[in-house]
């Protein structure tokens, strides 16, 4: 049985509805993301575990256990928020052992765990300073040892990493990954930032307008999108309108002057295909016939724009020395089939 | 907190601006003073100007056949500071005034808290309740209170009707009905007070101690109060200042009979005439007041360090 259940989910607020019927699984020691633009409900469904606010219909569950039974102060579960919501009036040491003095954790262990926590998350030596004297990074660090030092059965993190500039965000990812493989604690990370939940993650779930689009490891959300919506918010993808089409040699879609044979299983019709602009490459044959209108020159790659008649498309290739097309150039395109992702049309809208 | 990150993560951002040629930062240097000298003025002819001509105004004496007489000396401070009297008038008023801030602080904090967690129509509605008092004249206040508290008055007929006391109970000329009218009149700033601190408050901070496992009740002693002390900290300064001084209700609800320091010097002016000693109680109702502020105010500030900064 998993570890975390959440079963149909739904929250409704006045006007409209934030989580919409959702229902996940989460693995003990798993790392997985809500990822999703802002309003897509993944901060609301992070609440509703947390206690913070109710559902309107459906279970949480925590190994067997229901949740929603249990008021937010009863769940132990640990929680980072995107403004770290440290205590401001209680140093670091003091902000980190709040929760052990809440569970009535007698003194003398009080302070080799809030030392323990203080080490992990390299800041040693700054239990004494309050959160107003700390850099972003290190108020981040504090409030993460907080929700550790709990030993919490679930670990929430809401944005942690949003408020803090790209280098810092980078090294604690790492930081985070690292400290996530050295407790074992099961973790839900919310985030808007694709590359941070592709990082992190174990799994992904992209949610959009309450629904989840798809779970998956981030590689598979990648190379196989569901659907138009996580191919676009994944990354740069191509999406060309095409015409999917069964006969006696298997499915294929047909796209402008080209065709290529299609390994998903999608019912036949019109349709869409999905392909990223790094699987892209030049070819002499049996590809799609278009114009070079722009290559830009950007360090390890070249970014080529492309008018096909199934429209305009964007190709990256690795600046390795190979010849590569001028601008006005007439080229021809093609990918392998087990590189495209291919959708009902209306999936693609 | 927020601000610290916030600053961190925008620095990098921030292109470097050139600094102003010299001429320009000299030219302008004088704009701010020239600009503050109307309101500088007004307040050096308004203020400074009367309470200095107070203050030497008290070194005068007075003679009952001769009026003021033109000498400088500490005679009515000596006066004051040896007769029991006047140190029964001042007493009384700072412990009116105690007794009133105290009042303040532990019905406009918890109401400023009830009134942040309201729904946002509710919270203006309730808003309006709590501020109306101040668009209404303090006279018409107060007279209002001594309708209410009369020895015929509604509250007294609600009680003995209700039996609970057999002869009415006197709220007017006495110290309880000054503390009830003046906690009405000035509980407003109170609220305003921590209603501004509250506003600084992270919203979060309350959900971050609910997960580590704190009650309800531990998250507002542990975590809401020792960050909104500041705000009733400063509603505290405000109220009390203004009840020490306040003249208008204790003029209406305490009379003739119960004096306070504000109705004292406004006798000796008008009733005895006795001008340089009505100055000498406002200086030292002024210096006094100065004295309680500053000290319970370092006093806290040292012990919340940390919120303040």
């Amino acid at each position: 049985m998993s570890y975390l259940v959440l079963d149909r989910l739904t929250k409704r607020f006045t006007s409209w509805t934030a989580v919409d019927d959702l229902s996940l699984t989460v693995e003990k020691g798993e790392l997985i993301s809500l990822l999703g633009p802002s309003g897509c409900g993944k901060t609301t469904t992070l609440q509703m575990i947390a206690g913070f606010l109710d559902p309107n219909a459906g279970r949480i569950t925590l190994d067997g256990q229901d949740l929603l039974a249990k008021k937010p102060n009863e769940r132990g579960l640990g929680i980072v928020f995107q403004s770290y919501a440290l205590f401001p009036h209680m140093t670091a040491a003091e902000n980190v052992a709040f929760g052990l003095e809440m569970r009535g954790t007698s003194r003398v262990d009080r302070d080799r765990m809030v030392a323990n926590t203080l080490k992990l998350v390299g800041l040693d030596s700054y239990g004494d300073r309050y959160p107003r004297r700390m850099s972003g990074g290190q108020q981040q660090r504090v409030a993460l040892a907080r929700a550790l030092v709990i030993k919490p059965h679930l670990l929430l993190l809401d944005e942690p990493l949003s408020n803090l500039d790209a280098k810092m965000r980078e090294e604690m990812q790492i930081e985070l990954r690292r400290i996530q493989r050295s407790v074992g604690t099961t973790m839900i990370l919310v985030t808007h930032d694709q590359s941070e939940a592709m990082a992190l993650s174990d799994r992904v779930v992209v949610m959009n307008k309450g629904r989840i689009q798809q779970v998956a490891t981030p590689q598979e959300a990648y190379d196989r999108p569901a659907n138009a919506f996580v191919a676009n918010f994944l990354g740069r993808t191509n999406l060309l309108p095409g015409t999917v089409e069964h006969d006696q040699n298997g499915t294929s879609i047909a796209v402008a002057d080209a065709r290529w044979p299609v390994i998903q299983a999608v019912p036949p019709g019109p349709g869409a295909l999905a392909v990223r602009p790094e699987k892209i490459s030049f070819v002499a044959e049996a590809g799609l016939s278009g114009i070079v209108q722009a290559r830009v020159f950007q360090g390890t790659q070249w970014l080529f724009e492309v008018e096909t008649a199934a429209g305009r498309m964007m190709v990256i290739r690795q600046h390795d020395g190979g010849v590569l097309p001028n601008e006005r150039e007439r080229v021809m395109v093609g990918w392998r089939p087990e590189d495209m992702a291919v959708m009902p049309a209306q999936e693609a809208a | 907190m927020t601000m610290a990150a916030s600053t961190d993560a925008a620095t990098p951002a921030v292109p470097t601006v050139a600094p102003a040629p010299e001429r320009v930062g000299e030219r302008w240097s004088w704009a701010p003073y020239l600009l503050s000298l109307p309101g500088l003025a007004l307040f050096a002819v308004l203020l400074l100007v009367p309470l200095a001509m107070t203050a030497l105004l008290s070194l005068n004496s007075f003679s009952f056949y001769g009026g003021i007489q033109d000498v400088w000396r500490f005679d009515n401070y000596l006066e004051i500071l040896a007769d029991s009297y006047f140190h029964e008038v001042f007493l009384r008023t700072f412990r009116i005034a105690a007794l009133v801030t105290l009042l303040c602080a532990l019905l406009g904090a918890p109401q400023a808290y009830i009134l942040r967690r309201m729904t946002p129509a509710w919270r203006s509605l309730c808003l309006l309740i709590v501020l109306g008092p101040l668009l209404i004249s303090v006279v018409s206040r107060t007279l209002g209170w001594a309708l209410l508290l009369g020895s015929t008055g509604l509250l007294n007929q609600a009680l003995m009707n209700l039996g609970l006391v057999s002869e009415p109970i006197e709220f007017m000329y006495t110290e309880t009905g000054v503390v009830i009218a003046l906690t009405h009149v000035l509980v407003p700033f109170m609220v305003l007070s921590v209603w501004a601190s509250l506003q600084r408050l992270d919203p979060q901070v309350e959900n971050a101690a609910l997960s580590l496992g704190a009650g309800p009740s531990t998250v507002l002693r542990r975590i809401v109060l020792p960050q909104i002390v500041p705000g009733i900290l400063s509603g505290s300064i405000i109220v009390f200042a203004l009840a020490a001084s306040a003249f208008a209700t204790p003029a209406i609800i305490g009379g003739r009979r119960l004096k306070v320091a504000a109705t004292l010097a406004y006798d000796e002016f008008l009733n005895t005439l006795n001008w340089p000693l009505g100055a000498t109680v406002a200086i030292l109702l002024l210096l006094a007041n100065i004295v309680i502020i500053v000290g319970c105010n370092r006093l806290v500030e040292r012990r919340y360090k940390q919120v303040f900064e």
